[in-house]
């Protein structure tokens, strides 16, 4: 590609070394791709593509192995924290981070990201909470919105019967175990430099051992909102953030 | 430490064991009448002397998952529950199998089904034969008789397990995971060292070092063409291990007009009904299946050609029976006697189930 570069000195972007170049399975416009790269980003930066291990989940992201070019275990369904503390523990040198969904964490998975959280288990966890199950076909996640149509809520989720949104990253920032809680997007240049920021720190204390760190990111689902891609961060903008407001909810390096 | 001699329970053995064959990583969660594996290793602090993780687990779900993770890694790791944690491990399981991963399960039978007792049983022996989780897969399973084999298992079981690439259960009996008997404890070998496993795991999930292209452990294939091949390998190994891991025990046989087949504590209780059938003339032999699977076909269906009837003796309603069935092909009377729920027979009831099955017996005897 270089020859292609006329001024390589002006030149201020590359794509990530450790972001190979298979074809994704991500829909345009699912906020996928920009944390993928993100997380390929922090890890060469960090100079720690010798020392991590990710842990992929069941769900949009299963396939997250194919695209960043480091050692991986893909979990069963809502198990990645199970995973991920046998790992960190059997190699406390290694970077361990989880990559989940919403199905996959805070349904399935419950038990494990709070046990892990609370045994303050030194991995990172990146969260992507687009308010529905990609995979499957667009059925309701436990973080669906009130009233938000999914394939499995036709007529809208209504609380009485299917209970409330779960804000599990306000559960988890609770928990003595989390050192690093907070919420974040990757819907405009300004939120993504922001995300980056947050999954750096998070895998700076999964090395320094200062426990569990959640980077919950809220995403869009163009195909399973049936949106465009422009739509759905507006729509994002509007409707998911009131219900889950960015920022940190916890950070202990700060406190 | 150097080989010991001590008194103890066989659940306490396993843990010893594990400690002394160099385990990195054991993770579970209590249930009786297992719990003293988790509690003797938490007692005896290993992280403090081989570096060996411990770790209580919140569910036998999480635990088995653990080990999915350490296996993937290469680390020698295990997890033991008893029968309802058994059930709750089977997708993990499934995984373990499916990843080509070696792992150690062990699984100190209570009465089922359900939550059951928890009492002696061994009502999961179709469950561990056949696999248990969903999909097309076995495990190594190892059936200990005695608090000795207890120990002796978990070295056999990692060994099984990393040459074949495949997880490993020792399905053992509360009896056998609650009685105290002499044991002889190896001596302590060293955990493998980080170059140690890059050599002998080369697709271990280490973090890529340079060079190398990335290792995935995953169990994911779409493409069913691909899946296929993966289903072959997997059985090209179980055939393998068909041909060249299948141990057993036989007592009293060359000279043996009737059999008994038994595994693990009950194979002792039958040993005695055996010696007490000696002394009133009627020759009985017995055989043990030490590997549930790969079983022992072979070797029932060579001893169908010599003996007139078999009684299969288990704490169930009838499991192992249908593999004893299939080894002998219909070619001599194979009768059951099980006792359910908890309850253990005396050597007297065993004696009497063979005598009512077999009353010609006692005629030929004298």
């Amino acid at each position: 590609m270089s020859e292609y570069i006329k001024s390589p000195e002006n030149k201020v972007y590359s794509k990530p070394r450790l972001l190979n170049d298979k074809h994704m399975h991500y829909c345009p416009g699912c906020s996928h791709g920009v944390v993928h790269k993100l997380v390929a980003e922090v890890i060469e930066e960090m100079g720690l593509e010798h020392e991590a291990i990710g842990i992929a989940p069941v769900g949009c992201a299963v396939f997250a192995y194919s695209y960043l070019d480091i050692d991986w275990i893909e979990a069963a369904h809502g198990r990645a924290p199970a995973v991920a503390t046998a790992c960190k523990r059997l190699d406390p040198s290694r970077l361990v981070f989880t990559y989940q969904g919403d199905g996959d964490l805070a349904a399935i998975g419950t038990a494990e990201t709070i046990h892990a959280a609370n045994r303050g288990e030194n991995i990172a966890i990146i969260f992507i909470n687009n308010a529905i199950y990609g995979m499957t076909g667009g059925q309701m996640a436990p973080t669906t919105l009130e009233g938000m149509v999914t394939a499995t809520t036709p007529y809208g989720r209504r609380v009485d019967l299917n209970g409330y949104p779960l804000k599990i990253t306000n559960l988890l920032a609770q928990l003595p175990g989390t050192c690093l809680v907070t919420r974040q997007a990757v819907h405009t240049p300004a939120a993504v430099r922001k995300a980056k920021a947050s999954i750096k720190e998070a895998f700076r204390n999964s090395m320094e051992g200062r426990g569990t760190s959640i980077v919950e990111i809220v995403s869009t689902c163009n195909s399973g909102w049936k949106m465009s891609p422009a739509k759905a961060n507006q729509w994002m903008v509007d409707n998911m953030f009131p219900e889950y407001p960015l920022g940190d909810l916890k950070n202990t390096a700060k406190q | 430490m150097k080989e010991e001699v001590k008194l103890m329970k066989g659940n306490e053995a396993i843990a010893h064991a594990a400690v002394r064959y160099g385990v990195d990583g054991y993770f579970g969660y209590p249930i009786t009448p297992q719990s003293e594996v988790l509690e003797t290793l938490e007692a005896l602090m290993p992280w403090e002397t081989t570096g060996m993780v411990v770790l209580q687990a919140e569910s036998e779900v999480s635990s088995i998952n653990m080990v999915y993770g350490g296996a993937a890694m290469g680390k020698a790791v295990m997890t033991s529950s008893s029968s309802p944690g058994i059930s709750l491990m089977q997708e993990g399981m499934s995984y373990i199998a499916a990843g080509e991963l070696p792992a150690l399960v062990v699984n100190v039978m209570r009465g089922g089904p359900g939550l059951g007792t928890i009492h002696p049983s061994q009502s999961d022996y179709f469950q561990a034969t056949r696999g248990g989780g969903h999909g097309d897969y076995h495990f190594i399973v190892l059936a200990p008789a005695t608090v000795q084999e207890m120990a002796d298992f978990v070295a056999l079981g990692f060994d099984l397990a990393f040459k074949y690439r495949t997880p490993a259960m020792i399905l053992a009996d509360g009896i056998v995971g609650q009685m105290m008997e002499k044991v002889v404890l190896p001596p302590q070998r060293p955990r493998r060292t980080a170059a140690e496993i890059a050599e002998q795991c080369p697709w271990a999930v280490t973090g890529r070092p340079e060079g190398r292209a990335p290792n995935i452990a995953t169990t994911l294939e779409l493409d069913s063409a691909v899946m296929e091949k993966n289903n072959e390998r997997f059985q090209r190994t179980y055939a393998e291990i068909e041909k060249a891991e299948v141990r057993y025990q036989e007592y009293f046989t060359d000279d043996a007009d009737y059999l008994m087949v038994a595994f693990g504590s009950v194979a002792r209780i039958c040993l005695k009904a055996i010696e007490d059938a000696r002394s009133q003339g009627i020759k009985i032999g017995l055989l043990r299946p030490i590997t549930l699977w790969p079983f022992p076909y072979k070797e029932i269906s060579r001893l169908a050609e010599k003996v007139k009837g078999m009684l299969v003796v288990e704490l169930n309603a009838g499991q192992m029976i249908q593999d004893v069935r299939l080894a002998t092909e219909g070619r001599v009377p194979v009768y059951h006697f099980g006792r359910m729920g908890g309850i253990v027979p005396d050597p007297q009831q065993v004696l009497e189930s063979f005598m009512a099955h077999f009353p010609e017996a006692s005629n030929n005897s004298i």
